[in-house]
């Protein structure tokens, strides 16, 4: 074993960060017991420069099955960033001699990533009503990046993506009749797979986003991207429950699909608007099987805290989405 | 026969301290954490104020739908495999108004709050 966690990253920081004498102020911001994420400082006679580092300590198995993992994710990265999307520089990728596990160090981003903040502090108001068209000229420049360039990643369409929520669904073994109601939907409406397979962010949401006041700054955790239909991401992002309250608005609870798709298309991308609302359904289903999911793991362990069984309890919001979406009462809204 | 106070009495107790006595006294992750925690007794309190007669109400119409008698999980078990295998969809009377009443009930436990049932509940009043 090797000393503390600080002495290992200020150790690793000062092998690749010329001038660089140490770190100071590592603080532990998010995550589960498989994945964390620090905020720390390179301390540096020039100034010190503010860093991030995400890794999944040694010890911990395989990532489940649909991340990325942590390599992947710095790759994706530094493509995005080298493309001109709006990212932190990864700084570093981790290996096995700096005894930190796997994961990579990245520059900090000033900004806000709390949606409910994004979405009600003064501070951007007036940037908010900018954001759906921002959101649609970022995705549209990620569906862009060229594959050859990419690392390997899973390849994802409708037929799969059923698969997988009517497996890990089946696997809680408890009956929710509305996800049977969504998961036949989507099976009869299956738009089939698309024609030309872009990677998909997979999680491009209010919440994974650094928002400041001149707008979007950068895009968060691309752990689960993957190959796919471009369209499953301009879905996502208006799946109800990433509009944190302001439901009237779609994407993100920022703006309405129209801004975002002529923020798509501005930036070249072609919408299909039909396959955006199928996705959306799948996503709204997504979040709720995830919702299962964590209760599933509060009571398997090892992370049985009562944040994630108390998530459990929110999957029938995504019931009510899916009713609202799929057998909406008279009276529209 | 237990006796008072109810167990929706001491809950209500145990969540007042922690809001009134422990919340101004922590901050940070402590402080979220135990925002949880009082939100999880809370959840449990309506739970055990709504659940019974609304649990009644949902198997008197599964019994309906599905022609035959069982227990409440027996039954969703049945309404979801039938519309899986598309033996019962939204054209079946009955299937919509069931599914939408039982998942109303459902948020008026876990998140009354939630914009989504805000808004269907208005609805509901103003019709």
């Amino acid at each position: 074993m090797s000393g503390s966690f600080e002495a290992d990253l200020a150790r690793c920081v000062t092998r690749w960060c010329a001038g660089a004498t140490g770190i100071a102020n590592a603080a532990r911001l998010s995550g589960g017991a498989s994945q964390e994420t620090w905020s720390f400082d390179i301390v540096h006679p020039d100034g010190d420069i503010g860093a991030i580092l995400r890794r999944a300590p040694s010890g911990y198995g395989a990532a489940p099955e649909r991340a990325a993992g942590l390599d992947a994710e710095a790759v994706l990265m530094q493509r995005a960033y080298a493309a001109g999307i709006p990212s932190p520089p990864v700084m570093h990728v981790l290996e096995a001699t700096d005894g930190l596990g796997t994961g990579f160090i990245m520059g900090r981003i000033a900004g806000e990533t709390i949606a409910r903040k994004i979405l009600r502090d003064d501070a951007f108001a007036a940037v908010r009503p900018k954001l759906a068209q921002q959101a649609g000229g970022v995705l549209c420049g990620i569906h862009g990046l060229d594959r050859a360039t990419l690392p390997q990643l899973r390849r994802m369409n409708p037929a799969t993506e059923i698969a997988e929520l009517t497996r890990d669904y089946h696997g809680f073994d408890w009956p929710r009749p509305v996800f049977d109601l969504a998961l036949r939907w989507l099976a009869d409406n299956d738009p089939g797979p698309v024609q030309q397979e872009t990677l998909v962010h997979g999680d491009f949401r209010n919440g994974n986003l650094i928002i400041g006041e001149d707008g979007i700054r950068a895009v968060l955790d691309w752990e689960l991207a993957h190959f796919g239909d471009p369209m499953e991401d301009l879905g996502w992002i208006c799946v109800n429950s990433w509009r944190f309250g302001a439901i009237d608005k779609p994407v993100g609870g920022f703006g309405s699909r129209e801004e975002m798709f002529a923020g798509y298309e501005a930036a070249g991308g072609r919408v299909d608007a039909a396959r955006v609302k199928y996705w959306e359904v799948m996503g709204t289903l997504r979040w709720g099987v995830m919702c299962c999911g964590m209760m599933q793991r509060f009571r398997t362990g090892p992370d049985h805290s009562m944040e994630r069984a108390m998530i459990g309890r929110r999957a029938s919001e995504t019931e009510i989405d899916l009713l609202r979406l799929l057998a909406p009462r008279a009276g529209g809204g | 026969m237990q006796d008072e106070p109810t167990p929706i009495e001491l809950l209500n107790a145990v969540a007042e301290f922690l809001r009134n006595d422990i919340a101004p006294k922590i901050s940070g992750a402590s402080a979220f954490k135990l925002r949880v925690a009082t939100n999880a007794i809370d959840l449990v309190v309506r739970q055990l104020e709504l659940s019974e007669p609304r649990a009644a109400d949902e198997l008197t119409r599964l019994v309906k739908l599905l022609g035959e008698n069982g227990s409440l999980v027996d039954l969703n078990r049945k309404l979801a495999d039938s519309i899986a295998t598309g033996t019962v969809d939204l054209q079946t009377p009955g299937l919509a108004d069931h599914l939408w009443q039982t998942t109303m009930d459902k948020l008026a436990v876990d998140q009354p709050n939630y914009a989504s049932y805000r808004r269907e509940l208005e609805r509901e009043e103003n019709s």
